[in-house]
Formats: C-alpha cells, sequence, structure tokens
C-alpha cells in the first residue's frame, strides 16, 4: 500500500506540473503529506482537471482552511493561506494544496460549483477568516452573530473575555478584558 | 390577488430533537417540505482560537469539551497531529490502550445515539437501555482519568498514567454485557412495525450526493461508500486488527440504524483483540523536552524534574509546517489540521468537524419528505453541537 500512495503522489505532482505548470509555485513534502502551492487565479480549472480525470479520481474535498500568517516571514507571499483538503477515495490517497493571498482584498474563485460540501466549508472561512469567494452562491456569516464585527480567527483579533450577566451584575456594563 | 401556496416554519433553536440548538427554517407545502435551511451558529465557542492561544501540551483538555459523547476520540486526534508535527513515536503498548479507548467511546457514542434517535421517533424505553450500558463505559473512564466525561487521558506522546490495574477486567464484562444486550436492542426495533415504517425509506441520499458533499462517517457508508480511515489510512496501530467495515447500500435512515449497530458489534471486537494483545511497556513516549517524563521519575532524576519544570512552563517549540491528522470518530473524520511556525504555540488549529460538514446534507435529506421525517433526518446524521459548532460547534 505504501508503494501505491508514492505512485498516486508522483502521477498527481506529474499531472499538476504538465497541466499547470505556470501555475505551480511549488510541491512541497512535509512528515509524508504532500502540499502544491499554485497560483490563486488557476485554483478552479485545476481542481476541475483533477476531478474530471479518471485516473487520478480525486473526487472528495474533505476540508477547506486557512492559515492567518501575520508578522511571519511566510506572509510575504500572501499573508492568507488557504489550504485545500483533497482526497482520492479510489486510491485512499490525501494531499493538500495551497493559495497565497494578499492582505488587502482576498479573493478567491469559489468551489461550490464542482463540490457542493465547499459551501458551508467556505461561507465558515469567509465568516472566521474575512476570505471572499467568488461565485459563491449564499455568502454569509453562518457561526459568529449578525452584530459582531470584524473576523475572529484573525491573528490581529483579539483573544477577549466577557464578564457574564447575572443578577448580582446585571447593574454593571459587561467588562471586556483583554 | 395571488396566493401564496407554501408556508414556512420555523423550527428550533430549542426544539427537544435537536439534542442542542439548532433551528431550520423549513418551507412547507401541506406536509410536505419544499425546502429546508439549517441555521446553526448558535453555540459557537471558539475553541480554535482558544487552543491557538495555549502551549501544544495545555491546549488537549479543549479537545474533550468538543465532543463530550467522544472525548477520547478528539484527544487521539489532537495528540496525533501534535505527534505528527513533532515526529514523535509512541510505545507499542499506547498504541493498543489507545485503540481499545478510542473504540469503548465509539460504542458509547453509538449508544447515546440510539437512545436519543429511538426516543425521536417514539421508542422511548430505549432511551434508559442504552444509558445504563453506557455507564459501564463511563466507569472504565472514570478508572483511566479518574473523570467521567472530560478524560484528557490520551496525552501527547502516550498516556496520563498508567492503565489502571483492573482495566482489563472491566472491558472485558463491559464487552460480554454490551454483546447480550445488543441482541436485546434489537429485538425492541430491528423488526419493530413502527421503527420500520419511521425510517425505512426515510431520509435518502445517494452516493454521489453523500460525496459530493464531502460527507464521511456513518452517513457516507450508510449509502453504500466503503470509506473508513481506520481501514483506508491506519492510524495509531488499527492495522494489527482484524474488523469489517460495516456499509449498507439501502441508503436511508434504518440502513444507518442497522449499519451503527454493526459497529458497535465490530468496535467490540476490536476491544476485545486489544485487550488480548496487549503488549507490555512503558505508557508514555521517552522525548525529553518535548514529552513529560513519567511522574514517578520526578522524584528522584534531576533530569526529569528540569525538563517537567520546563515543559510545563515554557513548552516545546514546534518546527514550521503544516500537519493533517484525520481518525475515523464516531461521528465521521475528525481532522486536526495544526500549523506551527516555530514558537511553542500553534499558529492554527482547525478542527474538521464531522457533525458540521454533515448537517449541511439535511436540506438534501429531508426535501420532497414529510414533515414529521425532518426529526428523522436530524437524527441520523448524529449531531453533536459542541462538535459542530467549535467550527459551530
Amino acid at each position: 500500500m505504501m508503494e501505491q500512495a508514492v505512485n498516486i503522489s508522483e502521477n498527481i505532482e506529474l499531472f499538476v506540473k504538465n497541466e499547470f505548470g505556470d501555475a505551480v509555485l511549488g510541491v512541497d513534502y512535509f512528515r509524508g503529506d504532500m502540499t502544491i502551492s499554485i497560483k490563486a487565479e488557476s485554483l478552479f480549472d485545476l481542481c476541475e482537471a483533477l476531478m474530471s480525470d479518471d485516473d487520478l479520481a480525486v473526487n472528495f474535498l474533505a476540508d477547506i482552511t486557512t492559515v492567518d500568517w501575520l508578522g511571519h516571514d511566510k506572509a510575504q507571499s500572501g499573508r492568507f493561506e488557504v489550504v485545500y483538503n483533497l482526497c482520492s477515495i479510489k486510491h485512499k490517497y490525501r494531499f493538500f494544496i495551497s493559495v497565497h493571498l494578499p492582505e488587502e482584498n482576498p479573493t478567491i474563485r469559489s468551489l461550490v460549483d464542482l463540490w457542493e460540501g465547499a459551501n458551508w466549508m467556505e461561507r465558515e472561512v469567509f465568516d472566521l477568516f474575512g476570505i471572499v469567494f467568488d461565485g459563491h452562491p449564499d455568502l454569509t456569516k453562518i457561526l459568529t452573530p449578525d452584530e459582531l464585527e470584524g473576523h475572529p480567527l484573525r491573528k490581529d483579533f483579539p483573544l477577549t473575555y466577557e464578564v457574564p450577566q447575572f443578577s448580582w451584575n446585571k447593574d454593571d456594563p459587561p467588562e471586556v478584558i483583554k | 390577488m395571488s396566493i401564496q401556496k407554501t408556508m414556512t416554519i420555523n423550527m428550533g433553536p430549542q426544539h427537544p430533537s435537536t439534542h442542542g440548538v439548532l433551528r431550520v427554517v423549513v418551507e412547507l407545502d401541506g406536509e410536505t417540505v419544499v425546502k429546508a435551511r439549517p441555521v446553526v451558529g448558535y453555540l459557537h465557542t471558539g475553541i480554535e482560537k482558544t487552543m491557538e492561544s495555549k502551549l501544544y501540551y495545555k491546549a488537549l483538555p479543549c479537545t474533550d469539551r468538543m465532543d463530550y459523547l467522544a472525548p477520547m476520540s478528539n484527544n487521539l486526534g489532537f495528540c496525533l497531529a501534535v505527534e505528527k508535527l513533532m515526529d514523535i513515536e509512541v510505545p507499542e503498548k499506547v498504541k493498543w490502550a489507545r485503540v481499545c479507548l478510542a473504540e469503548l467511546t465509539r460504542v458509547n457514542s453509538h449508544l447515546v445515539w440510539l437512545g436519543t434517535h429511538a426516543l425521536d421517533l417514539g421508542a422511548m424505553s430505549m432511551l434508559l437501555y442504552a444509558f445504563r450500558e453506557r455507564e459501564l463505559i463511563i466507569d472504565i473512564y472514570e478508572a483511566c482519568g479518574g473523570q467521567r466525561m472530560m478524560t484528557s487521558y490520551i496525552r501527547v506522546g502516550g498516556l496520563a498514567h498508567e492503565l489502571p490495574k483492573d482495566f482489563e477486567k472491566k472491558v472485558r464484562k463491559m464487552i460480554k454485557v454490551i454483546r447480550e444486550r445488543l441482541n436485546d436492542y434489537e429485538t425492541l426495533l430491528t423488526n419493530n412495525e413502527i421503527f420500520i415504517q419511521r425510517t425505512r425509506g426515510v431520509a435518502l441520499l445517494s452516493a454521489e450526493d453523500a460525496i459530493n458533499l464531502s460527507l464521511s462517517g456513518p452517513l457516507l457508508r450508510g449509502s453504500g461508500v466503503a470509506r473508513d480511515l481506520r481501514k483506508d489510512n491506519p492510524y495509531s496501530g488499527y492495522e494489527n486488527f482484524d474488523f469489517d467495515v460495516a456499509v449498507s447500500n439501502s441508503c436511508d435512515a434504518y440502513g444507518r440504524y442497522l449499519l451503527r449497530i454493526e459497529e458497535i458489534r465490530q468496535s467490540l471486537r476490536i476491544c476485545e483483540q486489544a485487550i488480548d494483545g496487549m503488549p507490555e511497556g512503558p505508557y508514555r513516549a521517552h522525548v525529553p523536552g518535548v514529552v513529560l517524563p513519567p511522574k514517578e521519575d520526578i522524584m528522584y532524576k534531576m533530569e526529569s524534574m528540569i525538563f517537567h519544570f520546563k515543559i510545563i512552563t515554557e513548552g516545546f517549540k514546534a518546527p514550521t509546517g503544516s500537519v493533517y491528522q484525520a481518525i475515523e470518530s464516531p461521528k465521521g473524520e475528525l481532522g486536526f489540521f495544526i500549523t506551527g511556525d516555530g514558537t511553542t504555540q500553534p499558529r492554527r488549529v482547525r478542527v474538521r468537524p464531522p457533525s458540521f460538514i454533515n448537517l449541511a446534507a439535511l436540506p438534501k435529506m429531508c426535501e420532497g419528505g414529510l414533515f414529521s421525517d425532518v426529526v428523522c433526518a436530524i437524527g441520523s446524521i448524529d449531531i453533536v453541537w459542541e462538535k459542530l459548532t467549535d467550527d459551530v460547534v
């Protein structure tokens, strides 16, 4: 099975480099997992090609998440790193596609047209990081309250604590401790 | 003047069948659901942000609180991810003990699911029986970690303590009792005409839809896709165990019920193998500076004392890079995506929440069905809100 994993990762790497050579910024192995860094504008086409290729059969989008690299060297290529976690159920193989987006106006094409499951994942990333997914049918907040301003998982959003209101302190305004 | 044909009804967020706080806005045409829109986020706790503000070691207790029915699975997922990031290999005994505990958790979670799902559909006695059997498992937790629910027993690099002396005896007793009682449950539900009518052909979901919606766990296997991470990408030594992946091709709520019953049986099988073949050895890896030294050593070994002090106060520095470790939790694929940035705190901890992603399938399962079947659809997803909303948890 180990051999199979090596083959499929090589096949995917070759496929991506042949078909989207200009868009690939690097292929990285860390602790056995492959991460392909690509330019933001070719994400949709690449995923569509991977999905429709019958040999690779990358048919499962496991997760979408984002890392905020504020204040780190990695922020030079773009502060937000959006990571797509893709699987091939047939080959039992998992790999990652990473896209760096700039601090100002981070926008990327939505994958909802390929995977319906991307709908809630993208809404979550939009809500917590403020990444805009172009072409998403209903890009609204999903987790945080409507009145909350800002995107809580960004590194410049402070971790705060609000004193709970009980009958004994109901007249005191809630204190926000930073 | 046009006549409005449909009626919009708000269900929740305090509806008993939602087992927490889920709101579903349902558009009805008579009794038929035209459109269903789940609204989540009433219990968003921001656990990810909390974990990012702590040392790797101290973020662990947050993981129990994401899913109070499967604390050990969550501990296991987090620890495996940190171990992958730090490149730690744990002793064989730890692997076997972890598998045993994770499978106990699956039985626990499925039992509670069984009780509450049957209760939603009107079979009240099931709830009492399921909770009675769950007590046996909770007792084992208590013996291991000292706590009944928020155990935090599985730690980075090993376990919190040595397994309790009567662990084997307790697990064997539990296996024996639950195996017998499962047959009792089946006589209550499997051929129960009312239960069958409420579940068979209800909440249908095709295999294509299930894959397209990124579903995992019993919901995906209930649609005939045999994807189980314990077999597909074995972790923690699952490749040493002999078990079958339960799959149901019926795509409905009844099939998911049968599948979960079968999963309990398989879990008991794995537990039995783990107990039979548990190797001897230390209960924690020896990695100075990263894994806490055993408590016994701290009292009379100077190096252990120093490392203990340093790990607790400063933590350890992780390399820059991201790892993802997924486990097959009772609810589906539970993944921890941890990014280190050279400091002692994680830059990013992302929990792939199986309940949250599975819930996105609710509209597809309900639309075109009857209003009363919405309850059955929610039940067959098996949601735990903390998990959902930490990310919704």
